[in-house]
């Protein structure tokens, strides 16, 4: 008998299944199911390219901790796809658990001595119960749900009332889901021992009032109270169903009561490059606007996104980051769109860039970057990516104060331009860069002036003269140095001891850091850590660097783009940045973290020979 | 596009239009454009249809994408905001400023290379989404910033200032609004005032995406012999098929036809237009015939300008997304934020 592993609320369960067979929503039911036990859990969809047929994972991570980054590693496969049979055995941790469909009989060779294998006829089961070839398929995902329930000690009342909402009105689907529910279940009863799987889920109170959602649906929901009116997109993965979200809470959130009319458009453009016209479009007349999409959807905006950094149109892009170059890894997540952009289009431009952690700096972000975008007359990209765009995570409920107003920026009105103020377009009135705008249509004699992607002196007349040239640029430069001021703030977490080591990072690295920092700190090894929030960086930023003899650089990509931005911006010593890069489309790991910063901190404690010599 | 501010004085004697505008409060800067350029003639012609239209000129918004005639938006109504977009793409941004603020008129000015070419998928799309806006592209078959090279609408076997025969078919513009879904298409010349500002008339005040191929010679580069985009080519082959009044309204006709001689198509907000019969019967309102015969004008090399094609009851993108009446611009954080209370029960059923 191989070693039996022992686990209560800490463990990774990993669905393999064949991709449009269904299994999506039963996993999903078994995760909500854990979470309402009051237990955190951390799922993450591992899915191609594809409709139908492919490979697809579903990993849920139950950990009571809280840790919501991916672990590596799994406790229990419930392997479904003979395809990926092979790998998936290949992968459990040893003295881990391996379920599957037992109808056919496989030879030894299929399993592995060091794994505790449960077999359930699940075929034979639905075969027997449903005549009907897509309900044999459906039903048979919810049967091992019901037969997991009975090993793991999940509470069957909490899966009937997800079911309860789910099928709310729909009492048939609701009775034959319950159904095939206790038909995994009384079959587990009679013919398994559950006291032979030894990882437990147990009744806990971590979960509080957080709320569990996708990063997409929640920056689609921040657009919505940010007020964007304006949304033009055209699918492309992951971003997708951002656009679709803003779609589905405009439906319910944004219709004239007595009228029923829409106080929003949205409009599926024909290509990235119109979405973003259309976005700047809009931007210009005076609606607050977005687009969302991915990165090869901002290689074909670059151009305009240049227009709008030069012509200072307000435009919001959400970039729902997957692996690249090129078409990449779609369905992959990377952070490996920070230079194209940061710097995006031809001659000097620079952008802002904000980069939220999770679901809920989703919705802050977004809805934020539509008051950043007014009041820095730019685009403003909200820098999220697959892993918290497409996977539902545990955050913080989203919060939104009713005294807050829109701030609108600099808009001269009608009644300034008739009581005679001065109106330059490019004109900086406040010695922030940031110059006063008019809306198309607002005054009939004054106040018009002529956009333009060419160059401009202070009242937008064009010009090519070197020195007007100059002036403009450097005034584009001050309003980058104000947008480092106003733009979110990076965040400081200190280790409870001195230490000359420092680590930065962003974005959806924040859970899998926490925990990394976490066993850092356990093993001897402090860390203080610096949240980047924003770009243009913060001068915090800089002082973090130098407080530190060596600060690591956890990215997702190949080639430390964030570093490369600190290293630009600042003047500073580029060896005392070291780069943690991991970037092969998973999710980044505690695991990984933890062992590549003490892997290093551990190189540079070795003395030098010449230095021991002397 | 060098900016030269025309003088500001105006002869008092200068006739008021029923908005308090003279005529010159409807132009813009000096043109910086070749002596002779067609573009000149269109901007002319959009000055007076605005005028004789009664438009506040702050109420058009200008937009453009590349070229000689992305630069025209310059000189005309000089009162009105106008936006010098980038190579091909004014639809989208014009669909976007459309989107922000469904209350202004939308005037879209390309040209062939703009459109035809690097444009063509952007100008196809903004036609079948009903924008309503006024697209008028000055079509001279050739690029005159570059220098002279052919575009996408230069006739197969036209010939070039360099003596090079184009081998390429030719885009024809009208045919692709009226396929891409346009409720308004006509074409016309920019030597013909007559029929040009009419046309321009009707085209801004039709509540969809209105369409305007104006034949617009180049004189530095395309207005030689060989050339099917010259004034002398394009005064010997255009094949008029009706002279258009536009009557906005209620207002009274006083123009007085022969029985017989016109046709009336009355459009969904109660404007007239008022088709003098020009030699042939022709329907505009037949979808089908219209492609027809501008498909037969260019199988025997006619220039076949007019009113083309109009639905007379368009619905534009915002009647299709049925948004607010108020433009979208207008809305303020009590229209467009729902509040705490409705972010509370989404939170609760996020649990």
């Amino acid at each position: 008998m191989p070693q039996a592993m022992t686990a209560v609320n800490d463990f990774v369960v990993k669905f393999a299944n064949v991709n449009g067979s269904g299994s999506a929503s039963a996993n999903e039911l078994f995760a909500r199911s854990i979470l309402r036990m009051g237990v955190p859990v951390s799922p993450r969809n591992i899915f191609p390219s594809n409709i139908q047929g492919l490979p697809t994972w579903y990993e849920v991570r139950v950990t009571e901790k809280g840790w919501l980054g991916r672990r590596g590693g799994v406790d229990l496969m419930v392997a479904m796809n003979p395809q990926t049979w092979a790998q998936d055995v290949k992968e459990i941790e040893p003295g881990g658990y391996l379920f599957y469909d037992s109808t056919k009989p496989l030879p030894s060779s299929a399993f592995r001595e060091d794994i505790n294998v449960i077999g359930v006829p699940l075929t034979a089961i639905c075969n027997a119960t449903y005549t009907d070839a897509r309900q044999r398929q459906l039903f048979k995902n919810i049967i091992y749900v019901g037969a997991l329930s009975v090993l793991l000690d999940i509470d069957p009342a909490e899966i009937e009332r997800l079911f309860g909402e789910q099928y709310k009105g729909k009492e048939k689907l609701l009775d034959s889901n319950i159904k095939a529910l206790n038909l995994g279940r009384d079959w587990a009863k009679q013919h398994l021992d559950p006291a032979s799987v030894k990882l437990k889920v147990r009744r806990a109170d971590n979960v509080g009032n957080r709320i569990f959602v996708e990063g997409n649906s929640a920056a689609a929901l921040g657009a919505v109270y940010g007020g964007a009116t304006v949304c033009a997109w055209y699918p492309i993965t992951p971003s997708s169903s951002l656009a679709e979200a803003f779609a589905a809470h405009c439906k319910r959130l944004r219709h004239d009561k007595e009228t029923g009319k829409a106080k929003y458009a949205i409009v599926q453009a024909e290509d990235e490059l119109a979405s973003i016209g259309m976005v700047i479009g809009a931007g210009w007349n005076g609606a607050r606007a977005f687009t969302a999409t991915s990165g090869p959807g901002i290689s074909l905006m670059t151009e305009f996104i240049g227009l709008a950094y030069f012509a200072e149109v307000p435009a919001v892009i959400v970039n729902v980051q997957r692996g690249g170059p090129s078409t990449g890894m779609p369905t992959r997540t990377q952070q490996s769109d920070l230079l194209s952009c940061a710097y995006a289009s031809n001659g000097d431009t620079k952008h802002v860039l904000l980069f939220p952690e999770d679901p809920r700096e989703c919705f802050e972000f977004t809805a934020g970057a539509l008051d950043l975008a007014d009041r820095l007359q730019t685009p403003i990209f909200v820098m999220t990516d697959l892993d918290i765009g497409m996977n539902h995570r545990l955050c913080k409920p989203f919060e939104w104060d009713d005294k807050r107003a829109y701030d609108r920026g600099k808009v001269m009105t009608a009644a300034e331009l008739e009581a005679g103020k001065n109106f330059g377009r490019y004109l900086d009135v406040d010695g922030d860069g940031i110059p006063f705008r008019t809306y198309p249509g607002t005054h009939p004699t004054k106040g018009s002036y002529f956009t333009r992607g060419t160059t401009k002196d202070e009242y937008a007349r064009y010009s090519e003269e070197g020195a007007v040239y100059v002036r403009n640029m450097e005034r584009l430069q001050k309003k980058f140095a104000t947008a480092a001021k106003i733009a979110p703030q990076p965040l400081r977490y200190s280790s409870p001891k001195p230490t000359r080591y420092g680590v930065i990072y962003f974005g959806s690295t924040s859970p899998a850091m926490a925990e990394a920092l976490d066993h850092l700190e356990a093993d001897g090894n402090h860390v203080n850590a610096l949240r980047v929030r924003s770009f243009p960086f913060a001068q915090a930023v800089e002082d973090f660097i130098h407080e530190h003899d060596k600060v690591f650089v956890v990215e997702q990509n190949r080639d430390g783009q964030l570093r490369s931005m600190i290293m630009n911006e600042f003047t500073l010593d580029a060896r005392k940045l070291v780069p943690v890069l991991h970037y092969d489309g998973t999710p980044i790991t505690a695991r990984f973290i933890a062992a590549d910063i003490a892997k290093k901190i551990g190189q540079f404690k070795v003395v030098p020979f010449d230095k021991a010599a002397s | 596009m060098t900016f030269i501010a025309k003088p500001k004085l105006h002869h008092p004697s200068l006739v008021k239009n029923k908005a308090g505008f003279t005529r010159r409060d409807y132009e813009g800067a000096v043109s910086t454009l070749c002596a002779g350029c067609g573009h000149d003639s269109i901007s002319a012609a959009i000055i007076q249809a605005c005028f004789e239209l009664d438009i506040l000129p702050h109420q058009v918004a200008k937009l453009s994408g590349i070229g000689c005639s992305s630069k025209a938006p310059t000189y005309f109504i000089g009162a009105s905001h106008g936006f010098n977009t980038v190579h091909g793409r004014m639809p989208s941004v014009a669909t976007g400023a459309n989107l922000a603020n469904r209350d202004l008129i939308y005037l879209g000015v390309s040209g062939d290379g703009d459109s035809a070419s690097i444009g063509l998928g952007q100008f196809a799309h903004v036609m079948r989404r009903g924008v309503n806006m006024t697209y008028i592209v000055m079509n001279n078959g050739v690029y005159g910033l570059t220098k002279g090279q052919f575009s996408a609408t230069a006739d197969k076997g036209s010939i070039s200032k360099k003596g090079v025969s184009n081998p390429d078919s030719s885009i024809d513009m009208v045919s692709m609004a009226i396929l891409m879904g346009a409720t308004f298409v006509g074409r016309s010349f920019s030597g013909d005032k007559h029929q040009l500002v009419p046309l321009i008339k009707a085209a801004l005040m039709h509540k969809g995406a209105a369409f305007l191929d104006v034949i617009s010679p180049c004189v530095a580069f395309n207005n030689h012999a060989g050339s099917t985009k010259s004034y002398e080519y394009v005064r010997e082959h255009n094949e008029a098929l009706n002279r258009l009044d536009f009557i906005e309204g209620r207002e009274e006709i006083t123009a007085h036809y022969e029985p017989g001689t016109a046709t009336t198509v009355e459009q969904h907000d109660g404007s007239l237009l008022r088709l003098r019969k020009l030699g042939e019967d022709y329907d505009p309102s037949d979808k089908i015939a219209a492609m027809k015969r501008v498909q037969e004008g260019l199988a025997s090399g006619e220039v076949v300008t007019g009113l083309l094609y109009v639905d007379p009851s368009p619905k534009d993108l915002h009647a299709n997304l049925n948004t607010v009446d108020a433009p979208l611009n207008t809305l303020q954080t009590a229209d467009l934020c729902p509040g705490t209370a409705a972010l509370e029960r989404i939170n609760a059923s996020l649990r």
